[in-house]
Formats: structure tokens, sequence, C-alpha cells
């Protein structure tokens, strides 16, 4: 009886492990563990066994069976897996056709992206941001930026008037901003302002329409040296780690001392140079750029807020106005002031 | 401020290259925006002539043959064109080999057939001035053959100053000369007023003239004196370079010597024709409303009471400050001379010049207020040449109708300030250098100054934060200026608000969303609002205007986004674009106060009073063509109202904000069936919709979409960055989905309501998610199908339960005259 249970074995075990489909396996184990298999009828007659021999054959028999589902299991598996990978690989598409286009993402214009930038960096030397109107009254405008009437510095801005109303202007800079933001916060004060401004002028460098970003910083102490290293610190954040600025005096009404900066040329290190030998287009040659104007801020300034704290004896500080397209324009070679507000989407599009 | 090189150096001399001093110029604060070459670019053969012999040239009317002594290699045949060449002329003479102005080689030449071998030079040839009726015919103590540039300068470097109007003396060569002591160091020469021209005339100025003053606060000081014996005639040489160099065109020696001066001193001169202001009497009076005048420049000019003149006793004789008339002008007939030295009101001259639009020479020096000493210099400069140059007598006595003079100014120049200001020292000795090398005068005390200001410098410095400025930019803050870093904030964190953070979000969802970022013009032209179809008394129709537009694109503030959008989408259209979605976050400009006052920061006018404007900052978006691209697995479904609701509705989610509202409502820009009045908790917050077909042929474009919302309400609702956690995890939702059949009429939002309502507390949410009217329905219904979601916070939810919240939204759903469908 052991030697039959071991043949039934052997010989099934043979048969699954060659067993080549589903169906083929299905066969086998009707044939060796159906209700008419023959280790099924040792099974049932166990029973009519002399007692001694009832221990040895049951167990046999038993571990055999189970043995032969075990295995009829993992062949199963892989003839599933096998029979899914031929059906996959029916199930063939045309991998060179190309993909579904995502929906598309848009751009950010140019101008929110360095406006974004500069704040970034201001923000980073720990200046706050505020914006503010730009139809402007005559008095922040000017005349609290010590541009009394009748001065001949409210010349150097060509000023767009709004009709019917003789004080109210667009406003020429965000510099009307310094005297609303002291008016609201006493000292220190640390703030940029970036903005739309007005001029009335039009021609490849000059636009009727742009924009500035504004820096105040008042507080005790602050020198002229610690406006060069405030722009030092911004002009190599946009420029470039080895950047230079160097200050040279100027004119503004609303700054004494008052400065214009240049930054070191990044196209040909501040030498005025390219490497081919010739005159670097960028800077014309000078190895310097000029970026913006600066100063600090006029006593008089400060004395139109004086009842916030801004006791020109006590405090002091520095002004700044940057043209924000002036830097992308140096930053992403923008040949025209203009192209900002044509807004061309193959133009928008460059720019992510 | 054009500056000749050779005409400053007469008063200090650097003995630096010109580019060398510019640079030294800039660093300090000079700015010189470039060097401009006058004349031939190189000195080289020219010379002085002698003219011995003119002939008829043989076959030419019009020429003459000369033979011109030049010095050395003996005389040359020059044949000359001008009409005024004749035998025993001294003229100037251009060799073959010279380079003329514009670079040009001369080189011998036949002219009709007999040989040139140079050319003599008319005044323009050499770039003084511009008269080319004839050559120069200069002094005969000149030798023939000496260099030309000895003399008259050629090749003439001339710095191009941009003087900021805070430097009045600057707009006189002696000023720019101070400065280049004040920055290299360089020796100063005497001033040129210090010695006065005799006066040798008989009698005294007051027996040939009479000047009254009516306004002296308009007019601090009125000098004039008399000149007899007066000879009309053309400059000499040196004077008419220095003219043209410096820009000013040579006319006569009279009228040169007035324009000279000014140059030199930045105080304007007049000259007037004696014998033509009756009785010599001058007199200084406001005009009278609505007096009308004819100025030199031949205009008739209207005047009221803020404009100040110069009378004779009969007529008005010039604007102050700005133009002389043609009355009492010096002619080649004139002897005797009243020369005027006036000091006038800044302020008013700039006024009376931008409401005249009348802009001279003069009125931009007197504009930048002048100081009243200035007259009696110009005076002193100005006889000396009139005697020496025009044979003129000067009368003794000068009239002067003076203001009391402005007091000295002082002023104490703090040491420890100069430092605390600039981060930088400046030892004191050096500060008295630069303070006295300006013109300055410095007393030491202690570690101060006291510093008194000159006249050419006494409306620019008056506070000692000037005076600091002054020591700093000669100091040199290229070379000295430490770079510091201030302590900032003080326990403050730099950083962006919450409004600014969520701007920023809105405006990068709206770009991950697809649309490219615009920004466009504030201003458009008036016309807008009526292409846009909008009306009075809309307000959106009355827009702010411009009272000085560049053109009438620029006249009118805009109201709307859309319109800036419109024309962006066209304009690209027009370039080929197939479609474009675009979005710009901006302001529009709105007459009236803004609903709520907010102090300085939010835009109040001064003195806490509401702007007579409002900006509002808005979102808006226009989409044309498909948002999606057409591919072979489709897309590029045209975009419509749906698709741009998802847009602003994604927006809306972006920041956290609870569910837009939507209601049908129109713009007169919009379609009408398919728009919608857009509002968040009940407050308006702008529209959505199909933009209306004559609107859209307006800017030639087929379709488009587009909504334009407020910025303030919509972040205002934001809760983005400020939610909190809510457990939805450890009780999971119960999902149910329902098909309720409505009238056709009714809106889906009526029906979410009554769903919502039905639902209660357990009812989280309820969306729409499908659509169906056809044959399984009866005529005039449609089936809406919403998906639900049940949650309770402290329980799996039971069958019982969801189902009895299903009852009751049936129930409140046959109040809308809804059935669910099986
Ligand atoms: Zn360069």
């Amino acid at each position: 009886m052991l030697e039959q249970i071991e043949k039934i074995r052997v010989e099934a075990t043979e048969g699954i492990v060659k067993a080549s489909s589903s169906a083929e396996l299905e066969e086998l184990r009707v044939k060796f563990l159906g209700r008419k298999a023959e280790l099924t009828q040792i099974l049932r007659g166990i029973a009519q066994l002399p007692p001694e021999e009832r221990g040895p054959v049951g167990g046999a028999a038993n571990k055999g069976r189970k043995e032969l589902e075990a295995l009829i299991a993992r062949s199963a598996e892989r003839l599933d897996a096998a029979e899914l990978d031929a059906k996959l690989v029916a199930d063939r598409v045309d991998v060179t056709m190309p993909g579904a286009p995502p929906r598309p993402v848009g751009h950010q214009h140019l101008i929110t992206r360095t406006t974004r930038l500069i704040e970034d960096i201001m923000v980073g030397l720990g200046y706050e941001v505020a914006e503010g109107p730009e139809i402007e009254h005559d008095y922040y405008n000017f005349t609290a930026l010590n541009h009394p009437v009748g001065h001949p510095a409210r010349q150097l801005q060509d000023t767009f008037y709004v009709q019917s109303h003789p004080d109210v202007l667009l406003r020429t800079h965000t510099s009307p901003m310094q005297i609303r933001a002291m008016e609201t916060q006493g000292p220190p004060i640390f703030i940029v302002i970036p903005g739309k401004v007005y001029r009335r002028d039009s021609d490849a460098t000059h636009s009727p329409m742009f924009h500035q970003m504004e820096g105040l910083a008042i507080a005790e102490g602050l020198t002229l040296a610690d406006l060069q290293g405030t722009l030092l610190a911004m002009s190599r954040a946009l420029f470039g780690d080895t950047r230079e600025v160097r200050l040279r005096p100027h004119y503004f009404p609303f700054t004494e001392p008052s400065v214009e900066v240049d930054v070191s040329c990044f196209q040909c290190e501040g030498t005025g140079v390219l490497a081919d030998g010739g005159r670097c287009n960028l800077c014309k040659g000078q190895g310097w750029i000029e970026i913006l104007g600066a100063g600090m801020v006029d006593p008089n300034v400060l004395g139109f807020v004086a009842e916030k704290g801004y006791d020109p004896e006590r405090v002091q500080g520095f002004a700044f106005g940057l043209g924000i397209e002036r830097v992308a324009m140096l930053r992403h070679s923008v040949p025209d002031l203009r192209r900002f507000f044509d807004n061309d989407v193959r133009m928008l599009e460059q720019f992510a | 401020m054009r500056v000749p090189y050779t005409w400053l150096r007469e008063y200090c001399d650097p003995g630096l290259p010109v580019e060398e001093l510019a640079d030294r110029l800039v660093m300090t604060g000079t700015e010189v925006e470039r060097i401009d070459v006058v004349g031939p670019p190189k000195p080289d053969n020219f010379v002085i002539g002698k003219v011995t012999e003119a002939v008829q040239h043989p076959d030419a009317d019009r020429l003459r043959v000369c033979t011109v002594e030049v010095g050395e290699d003996g005389p040359r045949t020059i044949v000359c064109g001008a009409p005024n060449v004749g035998a025993g002329q001294t003229v100037a003479v251009a060799l073959p080999g010279a380079r003329m102005p514009g670079g040009d080689k001369l080189r011998k030449a036949k002219l009709r057939g007999v040989a040139s071998e140079g050319m003599i030079l008319a005044a323009d040839e050499i770039e003084i001035g511009d008269e080319h009726d004839g050559i120069m015919v200069l002094d005969d103590a000149l030798a023939a053959g000496t260099p030309l540039a000895e003399v008259v300068p050629l090749a003439e470097p001339v710095l191009e100053i941009e003087v900021t109007p805070n430097r009045s003396d600057c707009f006189g060569v002696h000023g720019v000369a101070r400065e280049v002591h004040a920055v290299t160091g360089a020796a100063l020469g005497p001033d040129p007023w210090a010695e006065d021209a005799p006066a040798e005339a008989p009698g005294n100025v007051e027996d040939f003239a009479k000047v009254t003053v009516e306004v002296p606060d308009l007019c601090p000081r009125f000098t004039a004196r008399v000149f007899r014996d007066v000879k009309i005639g053309p400059s000499p040489l040196w004077l008419r370079e220095r003219l043209a160099a410096a820009g000013q065109r040579p006319i006569s020696n009279v009228v040169d010597i007035t324009n000279y001066v000014m140059l030199l001193t930045a105080q304007p001169l007049h000259a007037y024709d004696l014998d033509k202001v009756p009785g010599g009497e001058l007199i200084v009076r406001a005009a009278r409303e609505g007096e009308k005048m004819t100025t030199l420049d031949d205009v008739e000019r209207v005047l009221d009471p803020d404009t100040v003149l110069v009378c004779d006793r009969d007529r008005p004789s010039g604007i102050a400050g700005l133009m002389g008339g043609q009355v009492s002008e010096v002619s080649d007939a004139t002897t005797n001379l009243l020369l005027e030295a006036a000091n006038w009101n800044g302020p008013n001259i700039l006024q009376t010049s931008r409401r005249l639009s009348l802009r001279s020479e003069a009125s931009a020096r007197f504009e930048k207020q002048l100081h009243p000493d200035l007259t009696m210099r110009a005076q002193a400069v100005a006889s000396k040449l009139l005697v020496e140059l025009c044979g003129a007598t000067m009368v003794p006595g000068t009239i002067d109708v003076a203001a009391p003079a402005p007091e000295p100014r002082t002023l104490r120049l703090r040491g420890a300030r100069v430092t605390s200001i600039l981060g930088m020292e400046v030892s004191q000795a050096e500060q008295v250098t630069y303070l006295e090398r300006l013109g300055f005068g410095a007393r030491v005390d202690g570690d101060d100054l006291e510093v008194s200001v000159p006249a050419d410098r006494y409306y620019d410095v008056t506070r000692e934060i000037d005076l600091i400025e002054e020591v700093g930019r000669l100091h040199g803050f290229d070379r000295h200026l430490p770079t510091t870093l201030p302590r900032v904030g003080e326990g403050k964190v730099g950083r962006l608000n919450r409004t600014q953070r969520l701007r920023r979000r809105a405006e990068d969802e709206l770009r991950d969303l697809g649309f490219d970022q615009i920004v466009g013009w504030s201003f458009n032209d008036p016309g807008e609002a009526g292409r846009l179809r909008i009306e009075e008394p809309d307000p959106r129709a009355d827009p702010i205007l411009v009272a000085n537009p560049l053109s009438d694109e620029g006249a009118a503030m805009r109201t709307t986004l859309l319109g800036s959008l419109l024309g962006v989408a066209a304009r690209n259209l027009a370039r080929g674009a197939e479609s474009v979605a675009l979005f710009e976050a901006g302001a529009v400009y709105l007459r009236g106060a803004p609903p709520e006052s907010g102090g300085p920061l939010a835009g109040d006018f001064p003195g806490d009073t509401p702007a007579p404007v409002t900006e509002p900052h808005r979102y808006g978006a226009l989409a044309v063509g498909p948002l999606a691209p057409r591919s072979w697995r489709g897309g590029g479904e045209p975009v419509d109202f749906f698709a741009l609701k998802g847009v602003l509705e994604a927006l809306a989610g972006s920041l956290g904000c609870p569910p837009l509202e939507f209601e049908p409502a129109s713009e007169p820009f919009l379609h009408p069936g398919r728009s919608a009045a857009v509002s968040l908790g009940g407050a308006p917050l702008g529209w959505l919709g199909e933009i209306h077909p004559l609107v859209c042929r307006t800017w030639d474009i087929d379709a488009a979409v587009g909504f334009e919302i407020d910025a303030a309400p919509l972040l205002a609702a934001a809760t983005l960055g400020e939610e909190a956690f809510e457990d939805v995890t450890t009780f999971p939702a119960a999902l149910r989905d329902l098909a309720v059949v409505v009238p056709a009429d009714t809106a889906a939002a009526t029906v979410r309501a009554a769903v919502l309502a039905g639902g209660g507390e357990l009812l989280r949410s309820a969306e729409v998610f499908d659509l169906y009217a056809g044959p399984q329905l009866g005529e005039g219904e449609k089936s809406l199908a919403l998906a639900l979601e049940f949650r309770a916070a402290d329980r799996t939810l039971t069958d019982e339960e969801v189902d009895a919240a299903r009852a009751s939204i049936e129930a409140e759903l046959t109040k809308i005259g809804g059935t669910l469908r099986a």
C-alpha cells in the first residue's frame, strides 16, 4: 500500500510540474485529488485496513495529498502569470505616438518675477514690503519730499496731472510711499515699496509707465556706509557674488547726500573689455552700469513726519529707488523697455 | 552746459587730460555726459596766411585765384569762392593734409582748371559759428605761417555737463573752474570780476537812465550801466570760438559779450539801445491781466499779473528773466548802450516760463534763484569787454535798485555729525581744505567748524547736512567710504504680510491654471468704455482723465482690466497666435473715494481726507480658443463659460475661500445668456462670462470668455495658512449618489441648496456630477445627479441614520418640485 502511495505521488508530481496550461493542471487535479482519484479512494478505505496498518498508510496518504495540493497551487500561480503576460504582450500600443499634452501651465510676467526677486532679497535683509496708491496727491509726490512749489527740481520729472484736480497726479516715483509709510509707523522702519510709476516720456529707454522699487531705512545711527553695504548685498544677490558697487555723488531733492549707484559690469567683470578683446556693449566699455539713485533721507523730509517720532537729530537713514524694468533688462538681456508692456505671448512664454 | 576746455583752463588748469578730469568730476558729483570735440580733429596743417594777390579766375565768375603767403614753404595758389576775399587780408588757411571737422582730409584739387593748394577758411568750416557768407578776415598783426591753433583753439574738447538744479553756480564756466579747483587742488586764478572797467565818459549814469522797480519781491536787484560811443561789429575770433564751442551762436560784439559773461558768471545780462528807450527810463512792474506783448521770437503773448515786465515809458520792453522785446533791441546802428544785470525771483521765473511755455538760457539760470551779488560781478566783466572790444566809454556810476541783501549765512558743522551721517572719518583739516576750495569760509571751533557760505552757493547750501554732502563728496565715496550692513529690525522679522503672500498665491494659481500673466497699460483712450458698450451712468463710462496725456491713447485711466486683456489678446491673435489665455493682476482707477478710509498706506490724501479716486486691485482673465491643446487623443474644445468658471473656482479654492456664488446677471459687454455675477458670502466680487459677440467683433476676436473680480474681498475670505485640523479618518464617511428630476428651469444651485438643507449636519458635501435631459424624462424636465458624503465626527454612521437623512432630503426636494429617480 505504501509503495502504491509513493508511486502515485511521483507520477502526479511529474505531471503537475510539466503541466503547461491552467486547463491541463485542472485535469491533473481531478485525476489525482478528485473524488474518484486513487489517493482519495485509499483515504476513504482506511477504516477497512487492519488496525496496525491504518496509522502508517493514513499518514502517508495525507502527507502525499497535502504535498500535491501545495504543488498544484504553486503551479497555478506560475501558469496564471505566464498566461497574463501572454495576454499583455498581445495588447501592444505604438509607443512612438505623441504623449497626451498635459494642460498647459501659464507664465509669470518678467516684471512680477523681478519684483518678487528684489522683494525676497530685501525681506532676507530684514525689510518689510508695502504698497500704495498710484494716483497721488502733490503733497506726497513733491512737497513732503522737499520739492516745494516753484522748485526747479519739480521739472526733473515730467508729470501727468489728473484733469480738474490740479493737486492730483500720477505718481512720478514710488517715493511718496516714504512719507505714507512713516506717517503710519514710527522708527525704526525698514521697508521696500514696489509699484507702477508714470512719467511723461516715451522712447526705447523711457516708458510713460514703468515700475520702481523704493527702499527706506530709518533708525538711530544709520550711515551712508550702511547704504553702500545694503546696496552691495542687493547687487550681489541680483547680479552675482563678485559684483562691486560705487557711489557717485548726485542730486535728488529728498536725499542729502545723494548718490547714483553703479554696479560693476557682470558681462565683462568690470573691465569694460570682453574676452574677444572687443568693447563691452553692456557697460559701453565703462566697466560700470548705473542701476539706481539713492541717498541719506533729507532732514526736511523727516521734518514732515516729525510728530511720528522722526526727529532728524535722533534718527536718520537712507532711501533708494530702483527701476524694476532696468533690473529685468539687465538680467535677461531685454533690449527695449516697451517690450514689457507689449505682452507678446511669444516673449511671455520665454519666462516660466 | 558746454564748457570748452581751453576756456576752463584760463581759470583753473588741472594739468590733466580732459578724460581724466571728466572722471574726477563724475566721481565727485559733476555729471559729465560726454566730451565733445569742436573744430577739426587735429590742429596740423592749419596756419595763418597773407593774401598777397587775388585775381579773377579765368573760367569762373565767382572764383578768385589767390596767392597766399603761409610762411616757410613759400606762397601757395589757392582758389577761393568767397565774395569778400581780397589782397592784403590776413586769413586762416587749411593746407593739403588738414583734417576737416567730420574727418575728411583736404587734398590738392583743380578748380576749373586751376590747381588749388589749400583752402581759405570761413568760420563754419572750423566750427566757429555758422557763418558761411565769407572767409574770416583776421588781425593783421598775425604772422604768416603761425599755426592757427596758437590763435584759436582747434580740436577743442568741450565738457558737456548735466548741471543738477541745485548747482546754479555750475551754469557758469567760472563755477565749473572752482569745482575743478576743489576736486583737483589745482590753483584757481583771480576772479575775472576782480577788476572793473574805467569810467571815462562825462557825466553820471543818472543823467542818462532811470530805473523804477514796482515789485521788489519779484525783482530783488536791478543794476544798469550806460556806455557811449559803442561800435557794433563782429567779435574777435577768440570770443567767437568760445561762444561757438559753448553752443552759442556769435552775433555781434555787444550781444556776444552779454552771452559770454552769462556763460562765464551764470548771471544773464540784457543790452538795450539806449536811444530807443524813451527818456532812458525803465520800469519793472507786474503785467496787467490780459496785457499783450510780442516777444523777440515774434509770438504775441497774453500775460497775467504774475508775469513781471521790464517796460519803458510807453510799453513793455521784455518779459523779466525770460526774453527781451523788439523795441529796444541792439542793432548795427546802436551807439549808446544801457546794460542791465538784474536779479529775479526764481520760483516766479519758473512759473512764468512754464505758463508761457517759454524757456531761454537766461530763464534756465534765473529759475534756480541766483544771488543778487552776481549782478555786479557780471557788470564788471561785461564793462571791461565793452570798453576793450567795442571801443565803448563807460559812464560813471551804476544804477542799483536793490531790496535789502540776503543776510550772510553762517552754518555750524559738527565734526561728530560728519562721521555719523557718512560713516567715514574726514579729518577737520581736510574738511577745512575742501570747504575753502569751494569758496566757503571755515573757522575752527573745537571739533566743529563755523562755516560761511559764498554767494554762488547761498540758496543751495542752507543747512549743516548740505555741508556734510560737500565734505563727503570731495573726500571721495569711491575711495574712502566703508561698506557696512545696518542692524535691521530690532526684534522684527522681515517678511511679506499675509495679503502679500495670498496675492502671490493667487497669481501663481492663475499661472498654474494655464494663464500667461500680462502687465497692461494703466491708461487707454477715452473711447474704450464705449467699445465695451458701457454707457453712462455706469461709473466705468466716466474714467479719470489725464490732463496732459502724451496722446489720446493715454488720456483715460482704465476702469476695467477687460479692455487691457482684449487689446493684448487681439494683438497676439493678429500676430498669429491660435489661442491665448491671459490674466492680469492689477489696479483699475475709479472716481470717488474708497468705501472705507484706511489711512496713508491705503491711499488717503493729506490730513486723512479720502482720495477722490479708488484703485481697486483686481484679477482679470481672458481666454480665446481652447484651454487644452488639441491632440490625437482629443482636447481642443473651445473655451466656454464653464471652463472659466472652473478656473475661477479653482482660484478661490486655492486660497481656501468658501464656495463662490454665481447668479445669472449681465454686463453690457457679456453674452446675456452666458454670464454671471460672482459673489462671495453675499458680497459682490465681479463678473464671469462669455464676451458679447459685438464686443469681440470690435476687437476682431471670434469668441472669448473671461472674468474680472476684486482682489480685496477674495483675499479677505481666504483661509489659506489658517486651516485647523479636522479628523475625517477615524470614523469613515458614507457615500451615496442621488438622482433628482426637477423642472428644467430650476437652477442647480437651488437643487443643491435643498439637498444640503435636507441632509442636515451629517451631510458634509453634495456635488452635482451629472446632468440629463432626454426621452427618459418628461417634457420640460431634467435630471441632476449628486454625489453625497455623510459623516459624523464621533461615530460611524449606521445605514438607518443615512436613510433617515436621505428621506429628509427627499422631503426638501419635493418642496422645489423635485422627485428622486429610482
Ligand atoms: Zn561690461
